[in-house]
Formats: C-alpha cells, sequence, structure tokens
C-alpha cells in the first residue's frame, strides 16, 4: 500500500533551517531519515517544501478569486515536506512516521494514497 | 445433510448458527479483504440463503462450514457477473469439506478484536465495535449498555468499519508488546458482552452462550498474555459472576438478588478458580479495575463464610476502584456502599453528583437513589425512584421483583 506521511514543523523548527549552529543537526536528521527510507526500499517520492512565509491560499467564491498570503497565521504546526511511501499496511506506515524529526516536535498526518486499485470506489 | 426437514427446526438451526458462529465466521470473512461492513453483508446474505435452503434440503452436518462457503461464494459473486452467481451453487456443496477445516482449524476471533483495537481506532469505538463484529450484538444494544444515542453509536461503527477497511490496519495478531497497549479495549468488549449475555441476550435455551462466549474469550487471552494481571482479575469477576447463576432465580423463576442468594446454590469451582486467579493476579503488583472488581465480587462471596458483609472491605475497593477506572457503575455501587455504612449523606450527594443527563435513563441508577433514600428513612421518595426504576426496565423477572419491593413499601407507609 502506498501512503503519503505529511510532515509539520513548528516555528522553531523551520528557523533552525537557517540559523548556523543548528542547521547542520535538523538537514541532518531528515536526510538520514530519507536514508534509511530508501534503503529499506520503501521511499517512493517527496519533498521538502519552503517555510510558510512562502505559501499562498487560493479560494474561488462566487467566481471571484481570494487569494491570502499564508495558510492561517494562528496555526503552531504548518506542512513541511511529504514522502510516499510503499508498506504493507499502516502499522509500518506509522512506525515510518515515528521516526521524522518532527514526529518529536510537531507531527505527521499518514494517510493511504487513494488508488485505482485500492480506493473505495474499486 | 443429517437432521429433519422441518422448517421451524431448520429455522432455528439458522438462528442459532448466526448466534454461535457469527463473529468466528466475520473475523474468517474480513481478514482477506479487511472489510468487515461486506463480510456482515455477505454473511447475512448466507443466513437468508440458509433460511431458504435448509428447509427443503435438511440442515447440513456443520452450518458453520456452509455459511462459511456461501459467504465467500457472495463475496466473491460481487465482483463478477450475475450470470457466474448461478453456476456458483454445486460449487458451493463441494466447496463444503473444504470450509469444514478452516472452521475447526482456526478461531480468529481474537485477532479480530485486537484489529479492532487498534489504536488507529476511535478509542470510544473500539469496544462497540468488538461486540457488533465478534458477537453479532445490534447497534442499538451496544449503545444502551455504553449509555450513548444508537444514532451516535451507529455513526461511530460505521465510521470505524470504513476506516478499517480504507486506512490499511494490519490484520493479524499485534506484537506482544503492541498487544498489551490494545489489551484494555479488548478486555472492556469481552466484558461488556458477558454483561450483555448476563442482562438480556441469552435465551433460557442457551443460557451461557454470550456469557460462555465471553470467558471463553478471556481464557484466550489469559493464555496469550499470561503476564497480564487485569486479563486474570477480569476472567475472575466473571467466574464469580458465573458462579452465581443458578442462585439468581428462585424455583418459580424470579429473580433473586445478591443479599438474599442461597450460597449451597453457588458453583464453588468457580469461585476456587477466581480466588485462585486473583491471588496469581495479585503477585504483578499491578492493580486495575478488573481486579479491583473482582475483589470486590470476593468481599460477597465470603459473605456466607464470615456471616456478615464486610462493609469496610468493601467501601476501600470502591475507593479505589473509583480512583483507577472511574465510572458511573463505579459510582453508583460506592454510593450504595456508603449508605449502608451510614454515611446517607455523602451517599446522596455522590449519587446526584453523576450526571444526570445520563443517569436518569439508567435503572441502577434509581435503584440505587431508592435504596439510599429508604436508608435515609424517606419512604415516599424510595417509592417514587423505584417506579422510575421499573418504567425502565426491561426484563420481566427484574421488573417483578421491583414491584414486589415498591409494594412492601407501600404497604408499610401510614395510612
Amino acid at each position: 500500500m502506498k501512503f503519503m506521511l505529511a510532515f509539520t514543523e513548528t516555528a522553531d523548527d523551520f528557523d533552525q533551517r537557517n540559523d548556523p549552529a543548528t542547521a547542520p543537526v535538523y538537514w541532518g536528521g531528515w536526510s538520514s531519515f530519507i536514508d534509511a527510507m530508501a534503503q529499506a526500499g520503501v521511499f517512493e517520492s517527496g519533498a521538502g517544501l519552503q517555510g510558510p512565509h512562502t505559501a499562498s491560499t487560493v479560494r474561488l467564491r462566487d467566481g471571484k478569486r481570494l487569494v491570502e498570503d499564508g495558510p492561517f497565521a494562528d496555526t503552531k504546526e504548518q506542512l513541511a515536506g511529504f514522502v510516499i511511501i510503499e508498506v504493507p499496511d499502516l502499522d509500518a506506515a506509522l512506525d515510518w512516521a515515528a521516526r521524522a524529526p518532527s514526529a518529536r516536535t510537531a507531527s505527521v498526518e499518514v494517510r493511504p494514497v487513494l488508488s485505482p486499485m485500492s480506493g473505495p470506489a474499486a | 445433510m443429517s437432521q429433519p426437514t422441518d422448517p421451524d427446526g431448520s429455522r432455528r438451526v439458522a438462528e442459532q448458527a448466526a448466534r454461535t458462529s457469527y463473529g468466528r465466521l466475520i473475523a474468517i470473512l474480513s481478514m482477506r479483504r479487511r472489510d468487515i461492513a461486506a463480510a456482515e453483508d455477505a454473511l447475512s446474505e448466507a443466513l437468508i440463503a440458509a433460511l431458504r435452503t435448509w428447509p427443503q434440503t435438511g440442515v447440513p452436518t456443520n452450518p458453520d462450514a456452509w455459511l462459511l462457503t456461501a459467504a465467500r461464494n457472495r463475496q466473491k459473486n460481487e465482483a463478477r457477473a450475475r450470470s457466474v452467481r448461478q453456476a456458483a451453487e454445486p460449487e458451493l456443496m463441494q466447496q463444503i469439506e473444504l470450509a469444514e477445516e478452516t472452521v475447526q482449524a482456526s478461531d480468529r476471533r481474537l485477532e479480530l478484536m485486537f484489529v479492532c483495537a487498534h489504536p488507529a481506532i476511535d478509542p470510544a469505538a473500539r469496544a462497540p465495535l468488538m461486540l457488533q463484529t465478534v458477537l453479532g450484538i445490534d447497534a442499538a444494544t451496544i449503545a444502551r449498555a455504553f449509555l450513548v444515542e444508537p444514532a451516535t453509536m451507529s455513526q461511530r461503527l460505521v465510521r470505524a468499519k470504513a476506516r478499517i477497511r480504507d486506512a490499511g490496519l494490519r490484520f493479524g495478531i499485534p506484537d506482544r508488546a503492541e498487544m498489551a497497549g490494545r489489551l484494555d479495549a479488548v478486555l472492556d468488549a469481552i466484558y461488556a458482552a458477558f454483561g450483555q449475555g448476563w442482562d438480556r441476550l441469552d435465551l433460557p435455551d442457551m443460557p451461557e452462550a454470550l456469557t460462555g462466549e465471553a470467558i471463553w474469550l478471556a481464557r484466550l487471552v489469559v493464555e496469550m498474555l499470561p503476564q497480564e494481571p487485569e486479563a486474570k482479575g477480569l476472567l475472575a469477576l466473571m467466574l464469580y459472576s458465573s458462579a452465581r447463576r443458578l442462585a439468581r432465580r428462585d424455583d418459580a423463576g424470579r429473580f433473586v438478588p445478591l443479599d438474599r442468594q442461597d450460597p449451597r446454590l453457588w458453583d464453588r469451582t468457580r469461585i476456587l478458580e477466581a480466588e485462585a486467579l486473583l491471588t496469581v493476579a495479585s503477585r504483578a503488583g499491578r492493580f486495575g479495575r478488573y481486579q479491583c472488581e473482582a475483589a470486590i465480587q470476593s468481599v460477597h462471596v465470603q459473605r456466607p463464610l464470615t456471616g456478615r458483609l464486610n462493609l469496610t472491605a468493601l467501601l476501600k475497593l470502591y475507593d479505589l476502584l473509583v480512583t483507577h477506572a472511574d465510572s458511573i457503575g463505579a459510582r453508583i455501587g460506592r454510593a450504595v456502599v456508603l449508605a449502608e455504612t451510614g454515611d446517607i449523606g455523602s451517599a446522596r450527594a455522590e449519587l446526584d453528583d453523576l450526571p444526570q443527563d445520563r443517569v436518569r435513563r439508567h435503572q441502577p441508577w434509581w435503584v440505587a437513589r431508592s435504596q439510599v433514600s429508604l436508608l435515609a428513612g424517606d419512604i415516599a421518595d424510595a417509592i417514587a425512584c423505584l417506579t422510575e426504576a421499573i418504567r425502565l426496565t426491561e426484563r420481566p423477572e427484574i421488573r417483578d421483583h421491583l414491584s414486589d419491593r415498591r409494594e412492601t413499601l407501600v404497604r408499610s407507609l401510614p395510612a
């Protein structure tokens, strides 16, 4: 089964990316996590995301396009990246999610990827 | 194809098979496709087919196997064209031998229970889901047992099943470390099943069906997790209760409350087994709800030996119970003991502090309130509470018993 792991991070986590004192540990944590998934043969694809200050949110209401900067400003945890993995079941996906660096500071959402073979409509 | 082919007999066998093998078959049927709702649909179709076919062909030697095969074919046919459906009938008969082995070889109910207790399932849905899928108890009955609205419970169950189907939970026995974490929900469901069997569902001609299943499942858990004291506590608790089964009714079939039961009718073997389990469980040094409730039963069982009910011990145990697992049932039990020790004020306060929207539809609360009022000398209120309790009681023998009590109180009132 394919699962998406969506990683959120706190503002502190994002700050660590550019602080010379913390950046090596921060990026090291993520790359060893991704390496571990690749070595286990479960990693399919994925990427980190720029910080929430770069995000735009679009809505179409009554035919009008509404664009706002960023997601909800007061949300403590923001989307920081995602991967798609191929594992036998949710339990295996949860095991990987628990190893993500951001699981300790924020959270990881785990969701099965909808596919023609396994979706509820099949 | 053995037994006589009268329609009533066949229908009864089908219904009996439905009750006793429902969970076993659902467990087997839902494993491969991880879809409990689809398994339920397939099994109910198979049951309808059985009710139609058996009166003509006779009841098969192994009804479980027949139902399993029929349900499996329904599942397969779902995905196939209509024409194949008719061709499946002869194949169905051939597969019976094969399915018989499957049924006897594996009982996967416990496995399914641990799936229902998965950490990814809403905790409030875990025990109800087990009751419905493993023991075939309907959503309305489950709602009553858990003191929630039937609509809320149905919704919870549907959502949980959709999650199991779509979220990719692992089916199978979890490893030991994981299993212990899910144990609470499994034990809760087993106990709720026991309670249902005890209260209403077990039919007079199979008095042990659901309570027996619950005890059997608890034994299985004790065997699988010998290091878990709470599993032993639960088994002990159920053994204490079921040991008193024969003493619960008098010769006329009337309900006999615990304090008036004839201890000679209690099953000593079960009581001794329960006491032993409790002793072994206590050695683990991890006290919990079920050990505590079993210990409360143990105090009651000692009454005929010592000639009195040890209220001090009971109150201490209820205090512990409320600390370990606060629940409406525990609070009500504690209030009654408090009243019996003479602390009427605290007993009243305890009952009145409970969430009124829930307890006002809960018969035991009204019985307890009546008892407390009676001990306080407020007979009018005791009668009023009993009236409400009688209104909420569905079981005729309990209703009769409460009506008698009410009658006695009414007669004691000054004219």
